[in-house]
């Protein structure tokens, strides 16, 4: 019996797809896992392959259509089957409005609608995927579960993929016919998964390829246009449930300190004046410096809380946070107590490059065992900052004031720059949290010691 | 440390064996009165006399014979093959006899006898005389074989070669005799190399090159060049290929995710394929991509200087194949 034939999710996050190509044409007979069509989702081009035997009876849409999920899009059956009903009843269901792509219940008599089957991709490493449903009354809804096919992936991709939480069908594979290989997962590591969920998100201006995203994604519009839904990219789910994760199983509490910001600006201009041409040391680099420092002087905050015991690190390995479009990451610059300025502000600005292009390694940005966020650029006074677990403390910095100080029991102008420090309460007390943060303050008063 | 010849090593190999058991000697063509064809038994004869550096007739099934028989009461051979490609003509000593007798007679005759010389193609020697032959020693029970880079595997493999109750192919670089490398200068125990355990001659991140023999210096080769491109590739030389040391090579890979495999041999059942069954055997989850081998084409060598280049692995096929692994091509 003839059936209709509905356009397959071919990306977890598709909701619709262009039919780029047809590879095979009406009265072609056609074998489970036949390519039949390339469609461009919202990710990449997809290969959409036939489940069933059968011919070609009829192509319900262009080369070049826009069509929904689970949108007909072709009628397969056997040669000479008459299709009239079935051609009327797949442009009723073409015409329901774009709020279909819910589950469209299948008339009770005519043939249904039958998910294809989603691209070539394997269950989730995490939840194996169901055997497919029945294949009449599948409404759109079961289009999205995924079908056990092979995903062509090598074997150190489809490890890598298990370890670091991605799924593969989510990959365009970029090695020999289609192969997705080990760069294709480090690639999606640093969009999609690992992102560095500490500070509060310091949103950018929408960017062209967010606005891309969203006009391509077809951002829900409520009929008064009183609000409208931008579909979250992996990346901000990602965010979403691990700071959500953190603030609520972490506890937080914080610790604030001035810290007189003169001598380290006077250091910084003196540094500077040295380099000339060859570069420039931040303010930034002097935190990340004093940071790894302090955890050494006080190495019982370079830890982390696991459960039945308190893993202290031998490593001092900072997290930057960087702010990328959409989101952002924590690069690592790793043994930071053992560099020199000058290397860790070029290591620093290597890492913040990259990163809002998206082109860290997996092991670049993995690893941190304590955070430094920086909002003092963008004129923050002082913030408090989201843990970035495993790591028991993160450091918020704010920005340098001119202030009014007593000094002598005279009012001065000064230079004062806040620092809130996040700490988890299951493994640094307040008592030691203060502790470093005299370390770190001591060290940033007097700067000299960095170059120690 | 002092910088020696790949063939000044093998010498003192020797010499100091000879000097520290009384029942190693030395056997073969002009290896005597005329120090050896390729000079590696140098002063040998002044220093040691006719009773053991024995110049024999040119007659390989039998000088090699008459070692086997000399292992079998008790003395140390070392047999030289002028080329191992005369050794073809005593493979029945080599193969039926030295390689079966301790089996065969239940364990009551070791065969601590040494088959020696230099292997390999060389330069415009023609088809008879530029082969690698390890392959086939390689795949029979009862032979260890042994595939020296430089002078300081070289030195430390060949005593214990002479050392080892068992009789062990010690193949030479034909090409590689006057390559140089730092080698100590102590006593008879220093510098002893275990047989079946293998050396990292560059450590890499982003690939695994697998080489023996005269193949370790062109990946050293290629991947300078590689390494001008940004990749990092790890150069593995196995030294022994009977017994391999497996762990060497899966670690290797099982770090960098990608393997090529280069010898000068041929392709079909080349000894390659046994590493790359091996690689794949212990290291399937961590492979990014196929594993490449590199060979020399699958003909006898030409004579023809242009064409004896082509047949060989190149450092440029090695950079190829590197590429192919990673996808960059």
């Amino acid at each position: 019996m003839a059936q209709i034939i509905g356009l397959p999710k071919l990306s977890p996050t598709m909701e619709e797809g262009v039919l780029v190509r047809w590879t095979k044409k009406e009265g072609d007979k056609v074998s489970p896992g036949d390519l039949i069509a390339e469609v461009e989702t919202d990710k990449a081009n997809m290969d959409f392959n036939v489940e069933d035997d059968g011919v070609l009876l009829k192509l319900l849409v262009k080369e070049g259509d826009t069509v929904r999920l689970g949108a007909p899009v072709l009628i397969l059956g056997k040669a000479g089957e008459d299709i009239t009903a079935l051609v009327a009843q797949a442009a009723a269901l073409a015409a329901q409005p774009a709020a279909a792509s819910a589950p469209v219940p299948a008339p009770k008599e005519a043939p249904a609608v039958v998910a294809a089957k989603p691209a070539p991709v394997k269950p989730t490493p995490v939840a194996p995927a169901p055997k497919p449903a029945a294949k009449v009354a599948a409404p759109a809804a079961k289009v999205a579960a995924p079908v056990g096919d092979k995903v062509l992936a090598s074997p150190l991709a489809k490890s890598l993929a298990i370890e670091l939480g991605i799924d593969l069908r989510t990959l365009t594979g970029s090695g020999p016919g289609g192969r997705i290989v080990e760069r294709d997962v480090r690639a999606a590591v640093i969009s999609d998964e690992q992102v560095a969920l500490d500070t509060p998100v310091v949103e950018a201006e929408p960017t062209s390829s967010e606005t891309a995203i969203a006009v391509r994604a077809k951002p829900a519009v409520d009929g008064t246009g009183a609000y409208e839904d931008f579909p979250a990219s992996n990346m901000r789910k990602r965010i979403a449930a691990r700071l959500t994760e953190a603030k609520r199983d972490v506890p937080h509490f914080y610790l604030q300190r001035q810290i007189d910001a003169a001598p380290l600006l006077a250091f910084r201009e003196r540094l500077n004046a040295l380099l000339g041409d060859r570069g420039k040391v931040s303010v930034n680099d002097l935190v990340v410096k004093a940071v790894a420092l302090a955890l050494r002087r006080v190495p019982e905050c370079n830890a982390s809380w696991e459960g039945d015991a308190i893993r202290r690190y031998h490593g001092v390995h900072v997290g930057i946070a960087v702010a990328i479009d959409d989101g952002l990451v924590t690069p690592v610059v790793r043994d930071a107590d053992q560099k020199g300025l000058g290397s860790i502000s070029a290591e620093v600005r290597d890492l913040a490059d990259r990163a809002k292009r998206k082109g860290l390694k997996g092991h670049e940005i993995t690893g941190s065992t304590f955070t430094v966020s920086n909002l003092g650029m963008l004129g923050i006074e002082r913030f408090t900052a989201i843990l970035n677990p495993p790591e028991a403390g993160i450091l918020a910095v704010g920005a340098v004031l001119d202030v009014p100080v007593v000094k002598d029991g005279q009012v001065v102008a000064g230079k004062r720059m806040t620092v809130s420090m996040s700490c988890d309460h299951r493994v640094i007390d307040g008592a030691l949290g203060a502790r470093w943060l005299i370390a770190f303050a001591d060290l940033l008063e007097h700067p000299e010691s960095l170059a120690l | 440390m002092p910088v020696i010849t790949y063939r000044e090593a093998l010498n003192r190999a020797m010499r100091e064996e000879m000097i520290r058991d009384p029942n190693v000697f030395v056997m073969g063509e002009e290896v005597g009165h005329y120090n050896g064809a390729y000079k590696v038994t140098q002063g040998l004869l002044q220093d040691f006399s006719e009773r053991r550096v024995i110049d024999a007739p040119i007659a390989e099934m039998g000088f090699a014979g008459i070692g086997v028989g000399a292992a079998m009461v008790g003395l140390r051979p070392i047999i030289e093959f002028m080329t191992f490609n005369f050794s073809l003509v005593a493979i029945d000593q080599i193969v039926n006899n030295a390689a079966k007798i301790y089996q065969m007679s239940a364990g009551q005759f070791h065969i601590p006898i040494v088959f020696r010389g230099p292997s390999g193609p060389a330069v415009q020697v023609g088809s008879q005389h530029s082969q690698a032959l390890e392959s086939m020693y390689a795949h029979v029970p009862g032979l260890k074989v042994v595939m020296p880079s430089t002078a300081l595997d070289a030195k430390g493999l060949l005593k214990s070669a002479i050392r080892d109750d068992n009789p062990v192919v010690f193949m030479e670089g034909e090409t590689l005799y006057n390559t140089t490398w730092e080698v100590p200068d102590g006593g008879p125990d220093d510098g002893l190399i275990p047989i079946g355990v293998g050396d990292i001659k560059r450590v890499g991140a982003d690939i695994t090159l697998v080489a023996w023999s005269k193949m370790v210096w062109t990946c050293l080769d290629a991947a300078r060049v590689l390494a001008e491109e940004g990749i990092d590739c790890e150069v593995v030389d196995p030294r022994t290929l009977r017994p391999l040391d497996v762990d060497i090579i899966v670690n290797s890979v099982k770090k960098t995710g990608r393997c090529v495999i280069v010898e000068i041999g041929w392709p079909v059942a080349g000894f390659g394929a046994e590493v790359a069954y091996q690689v794949q055997r212990h290291c399937l989850d961590a492979l990014d991509a196929p594993i490449e081998r590199v060979c020399s084409d699958d003909v006898p060598m030409p004579y023809a200087k242009n064409l004896e280049d082509e047949v060989q692995p190149q450092i440029k096929d090695v950079v190829a194949a590197v590429k192919r692994a990673l996808y960059l091509e």
